[in-house]
């Protein structure tokens, strides 16, 4: 009889894997709009993935972060650029499908090697919630988060660089 | 089956074969920007994975630390697209051959 996280485990790693096929190679529809709603529900049940290995934190900046402000300035550029010639132009098959066999070589080579790894006997006891992240953080990852911050004002400072009228 | 540090790493896996595969067929810049998020989606939760059965808490900094840089990333690599496309009309790979011949 399995319990239930396990069957939700199966419940989100398929859904996870469901969608970011529907994400990258939806048969129905080639627009942008569709492949990042499909890219916001892989990443709302990898948040789920994330509860179910205990780390909380983490599952609520997944849904923040990128559900919330990454995808919704892709759908801002998407919007913005009013992306619609995919649709009409025909697609390569052969580079397609030599891509298709590439990637499933790899996939392959994976699932296979650690379909066949012994796994480690520890169970899962470290929990990843908030204050315990945010101790280990602002001890000892203080400085890379310090960095980090010094990071985001350079890509802040880029952009406003790029998105001026005319680049010189 | 309980599913242990192989399943996940198996999804993982399995994820960013996804994303490789996003790269190699899609055409639209935006979707190629996309995949990539799922390649760097798919390692971190590689990363949690270990961090959980190697009961340690350094995988998840990690990963608090990757979700930021992708996020700064998104933003310049999306600013890059947007002025790309003011000078050529296109967001499309095929159109921005210029340094290939």
């Amino acid at each position: 009889m399995p319990e239930f996280t396990d069957l939700l485990f199966y419940a989100f790693a398929g859904l996870t894997l469901l969608c970011g096929f529907l994400c990258v190679a939806n048969p129905l529809s080639r627009n942008p709009v569709t492949s990042a709603m499909f890219l916001v529900l892989t990443i709302i049940s990898m948040a789920g993935l994330f509860v179910l290995l205990h780390a909380f934190f983490l599952a609520a900046v997944q849904v923040l972060v990128y559900a919330g402000a990454v995808m919704v300035l892709f759908l801002f550029v998407i919007m913005l650029l009013n992306i619609k010639e995919e649709e009409r132009r025909k697609m390569n098959i052969a580079a397609v499908g030599v891509g298709a066999v590439a990637v499933a070589t790899l996939a392959g080579i994976l699932v296979r090697a650690l379909w066949h790894a012994t796994p480690l006997a520890t169970t899962a006891t470290v929990e990843g919630s908030t204050r315990t992240l945010g101790r280990i953080l602002f001890t000892r990852y203080l400085l890379p988060f310090e960095v980090l911050s010094v990071l985001l004002l350079v890509a802040m400072v880029g952009v406003i660089l790029l998105s001026r009228k005319e680049l010189k | 089956m309980t599913p242990g540090l192989h399943h996940y790493l198996i999804v993982s896996a399995l994820l960013f074969s996804l994303g490789v595969f996003g790269v190699v067929s899609r055409r639209s810049l935006l979707v190629i920007y996309m995949s990539l998020e799922l390649m760097l989606n798919a390692a971190n939760l590689a990363l949690v994975a270990f961090s959980q059965f190697n009961n340690n808490l350094d995988g998840q900094v990690m990963v608090f630390f990757i979700i930021t840089v992708a996020a700064a990333e998104v933003a310049v690599g999306l600013a890059l697209i947007v002025a790309l496309y003011r000078k050529r009309r296109s967001a499309h790979v095929e159109d921005l051959t210029s340094l290939k011949y």
